[in-house]
């Protein structure tokens, strides 16, 4: 047995791997992005050719990797909790069409919101889709549970979510790795119309999966993760699910053994444990790293059962990650302090990188867009959303991927004029081009500037499907080829772009801007890898 | 019991992953249980980055070390160093470089940051671009502090030494030997 330092992220990958993963899927998106990254590297996915490249989004990945266990292989599809919500539609009907090799969803919460929207709880969509959800406490148990997912997902033919949270996935823990299982053998299903969604067909599939949903409860590989342990303290017990347990240990240390606790890590959430916690005690205190989800269906509407501490009633603060010292508060232990942050000590939010060809786009832009006044300029997700702190305060929106593009249509709809879409290369191909042809389409008055840096940046670098296909693929769309203006954001050319893009507002149709020069951390990457390389 | 509970600073892309890689595989060889957590994404372009690293002899429960028990802060930047004081304990110890990185216009005076660490019971303040240069390698700089802060690390010098050599092995003998020698001069300036 080998032993492994691994982040949470690339414990699932090396799991997925030695249980005999044949596909990879994925769209970058912190916390989650190492586990598609870690396969990338691995020289065993090389050998064996396992299917390793990023998708244009979270739904192309889900889709395909449905339609690699459609033929019988083993596939895992990774992404932030957010991109969940881009997935949705082909998540939520995986758990109807079933699966025929294992399949496993990875969605990587963010509560805290260290580099996300949202704080969304993956756990909700489990339970929306019917389907089993693992919910690991460290990396060791996110590595076993990756083979016990699969196992789970081929029993009952069911996807299978695994949620995790950006202190687990960005985590490094040592792994003890176990025998791999060699791939599964290209087998269609049994039933030819089992992904055939037509009504008739989708009621009698949504009974199966109804009564499925109960059975698991009683399903060794998940119940195993979800453990009572007595303890001679009637007062109050404790239920933790995910990394609350490891905050608790932590505070709690031997005296734990004092107290009644449920370690939950697995869903449906286990009923008769529930009942046997809530049954011998005074009090609950509930710990989740996210949503309360547990504690909500505890408490139950009218909430006049056992006296519930958690979440909701402020014992734990509503929002946001949890912490040794907000667990150490909410269970009554002193919580230990060093000494306070000096007041010189200022804040140090993220900034461009020097040289960046963002700052060149923009600085162009805010000249260009000045005579307008404020408000004009929708933006999107990536490090262009930089651009809305000062010293730039030039970005009036960033909401979800792609929502630059058809934000900018609904205001141009309203009457606002210019209206204006910055958006990344990635970005635009993962959900700018709907958008883009809705503009087309009606001919919307619309600016769309694509601040292309040849990479998906914000993540860390990685391959853009853009690369290369920009102009092709707006031209394509019914943009017309005078309207297609490629330029490149270095201060050299300032003038000669503050002319063209103000140009390019005062068309009445739809014209799209390429602002394109590589991201220098990628092209000093690249330098570095061809230098080693010679 | 041996419990070390260290917190990495730094600013994103000033490398202060380099130190805990190290620290990391000398705990492996070491025998001793890990949790090292990192922050990825959005704050690494410019911002504030932290490291939690929690090395001990029995299993490591939580990934973030608490308030007030951290036993050592390594800071490649010295208003950094700062940003964690509520973490550091009443005996813990402050190893920083003394070189600021300004990326923000409202960065404070220098000699006012550096007299806020001397306040601290222990501290080593250290001047790591420079001996890092003087060592033939001015990039590693992170060594430097490395090396400072490794006799408050409860393990052997030697197996730092080691996690050096497997962490910069695939770079050549030169980039090995120059990184051996701003550890050890680090490690002198402490001593």
């Amino acid at each position: 047995m080998k032993k492994l330092l691994l982040l949470g992220d690339e414990a699932i990958a090396q799991a997925a791997l030695d249980a005999g993963l044949s596909g990879m899927y994925a769209y970058p998106g912190t916390p989650s992005t190492e586990i598609m990254e870690f396969i990338q590297s691995s020289k065993d996915a090389s050998d064996r050719n396992v299917h390793r490249q990023w998708s244009s989004n979270e739904k192309t990945a889900m889709e395909a990797a449905l339609g690699m266990c459609y033929a019988g292989k083993r596939a895992m599809v990774a992404m932030k909790h957010v991109g969940l919500n881009v997935a949705a539609d082909s998540f939520i009907n995986s758990a109807i069409t079933g699966v025929n090799g294992g399949l496993i969803i990875v969605s990587a919460d963010d509560p805290s919101m260290h580099s996300s929207q949202n704080e969304q709880d993956s756990r909700f969509y489990g339970r929306f889709a019917f389907v089993p959800c693992f919910e690991p406490s460290n990396q060791q148990e996110a590595y076993n549970m990756v083979f016990d997912a699969f196992e789970v997902s081929e029993k009952y033919k069911l996807p299978v979510l695994l949620r995790i949270t950006t202190r687990l996935a960005h985590s490094r823990a040592s792994i003890n790795q176990k025998a791999t299982i060699p791939e599964k053998i290209l087998s269609l299903p049994d039933d030819p119309m089992q992904f055939v969604l037509l009504p008739a067909i989708a009621r009698k599939k949504f009974k199966v999966l109804l009564s499925l949903y109960e059975s698991l409860r009683y399903e060794n590989r998940i119940s195993k993760y979800n453990n009572f342990k007595d303890g001679r303290k009637r007062e109050l017990g404790i239920i933790t699910c995910g990394i609350a347990y490891n905050y608790l240990l932590e505070n709690l240390g031997e005296s734990l053994n004092d107290f009644p606790v449920l370690k939950i890590s697995a869903y449906p959430f286990p009923k008769d444990l529930i009942k046997d916690i809530t049954g011998r005690c005074k009090e609950i205190l509930i710990l989740e790293e996210g949503a309360p989800v547990i504690e909500e269906a505890i408490r139950g509407i009218l909430d006049e059962g056992i006296k519930v501490f958690g979440r909701l009633d402020g014992t734990v603060p509503r929002d946001g990650e949890l912490n040794p010292a907000i667990v150490a508060k909410a269970i009554g232990l002193p919580v230990s302090y060093g000494q306070d942050v000096p007041s010189l000590v200022k804040m140090r939010p993220p900034s461009f990188c020097n040289g960046c060809g963002h700052i060149d786009m923009f600085n162009s832009l805010i000249e260009a867009v000045k005579p307008y006044g404020q408000g004009h300029v929708f933006s999107d997700i990536g490090c262009y959303t930089l651009a809305a702190l000062p010293p730039y305060s030039a970005i009036n929106s960033c909401v979800d991927m792609g929502a630059s593009v058809t934000m900018a249509i609904g205001a141009s709809d309203a009457g606002l004029f210019p209206s204006i879409a910055v958006i990344g290369d990635s970005t635009f191909t993962h959900s700018g081009m709907t958008g883009l042809l809705d503009a087309v389409v009606k001919n919307s008055l619309v600016t769309i500037i694509i601040s292309d840096n040849s990479t998906t940046g914000m993540t860390g670098g990685q391959k853009s499907q853009a690369t290369g296909r920009l102009e092709q693929i707006c031209e394509g769309i019914g943009v017309s080829r005078e309207h297609i203006k490629v330029i490149v954001p270095l201060r050299k050319n300032h003038t000669e772009n503050v002319g063209i893009l103000k140009e390019e507002f005062e068309y009445k149709g739809v014209s799209v801007i390429i602002a394109s020069r590589e991201c220098i951390q990628t092209a000093a990457k690249r330098k570095r890898s061809e230098n080693s390389n010679e | 019991m041996m419990k070390n509970d260290i917190i990495l600073s730094g600013v994103g892309g000033q490398g202060i992953l380099s130190i805990a890689a190290t620290i990391g595989l000398a705990a492996i060889a070491n025998d001793l249980f890990l949790k090292q957590s990192e922050v990825h994404g959005m704050s690494q372009r410019g911002g504030d980055v932290q490291s939690h690293l929690r090395l001990s002899d029995k299993p490591v429960s939580s990934d973030l070390i608490p308030y007030g028990k951290a036993d050592l802060i390594i800071s490649v930047e010295p208003m950094e160093s700062l940003r964690y004081l509520p973490w550091l304990s009443g005996n813990g110890w402050l190893v920083t470089n003394s070189n600021p990185f300004i990326n923000i216009p409202d960065y404070p005076p220098l000699d006012e940051i550096l007299k806020e660490i001397k306040k601290i019971k222990n501290h080593i303040i250290i001047d790591a671009d420079e001996i890092a240069k003087q060592s033939g390698s001015a990039r590693s700089g992170n060594m430097v502090i490395l090396g400072a802060a490794s006799p408050f690390i409860e393990m052997p010098y030697e197996s730092l030494e080691n996690a050096v050599i497997k962490l910069f092995g695939r770079k050549g003998d030169q980039i090995i030997e120059a990184n051996l020698k701003a550890l050890k001069a680090g490690r002198e300036y402490s001593k």
